[in-house]
């Protein structure tokens, strides 16, 4: 089962954690996001294998946007 | 004749007018702008202050003089006239998204919430000694709003200025340290880990319409919050309109940082040791912090009241983030959560509290302003 990684808010991606190919756990830091001048993390919603990365470092997103994809 | 010349000489030198409580009043500035510089506390307000302090202290100087001294005309045409606080607000106006409030309109209740401490402390300031319009002045530290605090102490009570708003902007930058025992005190774990449903997206139109109403409904029902709401909605409305891009640039960068400047060196100027130095200072700050302990606890108590009527409950921690400090208390509340449950992202929803806490600082002013001018 996979899912996909959506921005919880708007911001700006601030870092990228992981790489296409990655194991990443379940609640493990995956994107590190900025809103409101605050730093805050994105954490995977599922464990699985990173499949796709569909933004990079200094994108603007919006609320829902599929940041990631996890299979 | 020529031994009388010397000696007034030296006299007029600062240095041998000096009081104990000059220095006293220099190594206080000196705390605020190493705190300002070293550990990033509203260094663009303390450091000015700051410095303010350190040239208040400075004995023959006459730039407090009135009608005479430089930084009295900043004071005067700036704080006294009641200019400042609202050319502030002009600012505040453009950079606030009123987006998260228009989003669950509700939440303006927990905006509401929050200024119950402010007259909580208002009466305890009450019963500690201070007169009706000193202790409205301090109460209103609660409402986490430095220009608003500024803007009532001016007209209320003038000679507590420097330690209001020193306790004002000290406890913002500390809102993190203040904040986070009373909300876990009044919460339950389960409560601290509800995840809030995500709101509704917010139309121009509603964006547009907004600063507008809430301009004529807010200032027919409180008219002295004219000058500050007059101001804020403008500023708000510059931004939300999309077409005065350059005006709303202005106010919210250039415009505000001006009026800062002055802001910050007159507050801090009006701190010499002979109006500061007494244990009504001492009593304020603590006073300070009493009242933002109690707003948070005031506005987490009102989330919870809320739950009991609502079918999606709400998080009660982002009650706490009805006390306005925009965004400090919103980010405590979304580190909080993200403490209990990693895939909680209540910034957005804690945002809406936060900027109703403004308007309801302001409200809560203007009801001090109508009732004790």
């Amino acid at each position: 089962m996979g899912c996909k990684v959506l921005a919880p808010m708007v911001g700006k991606i601030v870092k990228i954690k992981v790489k296409v190919g990655d194991k990443v756990e379940e609640d493990q830091e995956i994107i590190v996001m900025e809103s409101m001048k605050l730093e805050t993390s994105i954490f995977a919603p599922c464990s699985g294998v990173v499949k796709e990365i569909k933004v990079s470092e200094g994108d603007r997103i919006e609320e829902d946007d599929v940041l990631a994809i996890i299979e | 004749m020529d031994h009388n010349i010397i000696s007034e000489m030296i006299y007029s030198c600062g240095i041998f007018n000096l009081s104990f409580g000059n220095v006293v009043m220099w190594i206080i500035g000196m705390i605020l702008i190493y705190l300002a510089i070293a550990k990033k506390f509203e260094p663009l307000l303390l450091l000015p202050i700051g410095f303010g302090i350190l040239i208040a202290n400075l004995p023959l100087t006459d730039l407090m003089k009135p009608g005479e001294g430089l930084i009295w005309r900043f004071y005067h045409y700036g704080l006294q006239w009641e200019v400042i606080p609202p050319l502030i607000f002009l600012g505040l106006g453009a950079l606030t998204d009123f987006g998260p409030l228009l989003s669950r309109p509700s939440l303006i209740f927990l905006g509401a919430g929050a200024q119950v401490g402010v007259y909580i402390t208002f009466f305890c300031a009450k019963l500690m000694g201070f007169s009706l319009d000193e202790a409205a002045a301090i109460g209103i530290i609660g409402g986490a709003d430095g220009p608003t605090t500024i803007y009532v102490t001016s007209k209320l009570a003038p000679h507590l200025l420097g330690s209001c708003a020193v306790a004002a902007y000290s406890y913002m930058a500390l809102v993190p340290i203040i904040q986070p025992p009373v909300i876990k005190l009044l919460t339950t774990k389960e409560e601290r880990q509800i995840v809030m449903k995500k709101s509704r997206q917010v139309s121009t139109r509603e964006r547009i319409m907004f600063p507008i109403l809430a301009a004529l409904i807010v200032i027919l029902l409180f008219p002295p919050s004219a000058p500050l709401m007059t101001m804020f909605m403008l500023g708000n409305l510059f931004r939300e309109s999309g077409v005065v891009e350059r005006l709303s640039g202005a106010a919210q960068n250039e415009l505000m940082n001006i009026v800062t400047i002055f802001l910050g060196i007159s507050v801090g100027a009006t701190m010499d040791a002979a109006t500061f130095l007494r244990p009504q200072s001492l009593m304020i700050f603590f006073l300070g912090a009493f009242a933002f302990a109690s707003s948070t606890a005031t506005g987490v108590i009102v989330a919870k009241i809320m739950n009991l009527f609502l079918k999606d409950k709400i998080n009660p921690m982002i009650g706490a983030a009805g006390v306005s400090a925009v965004p400090m208390a919103a980010r405590v509340v979304h580190l909080m959560g993200q403490e209990e449950n990693k895939k909680n992202y209540l910034l957005m929803h804690a945002m809406g509290p936060n900027i109703a806490g403004v308007i309801g600082t302001i409200i809560a002013a203007s009801i001090f302003i109508g009732v004790l001018k």
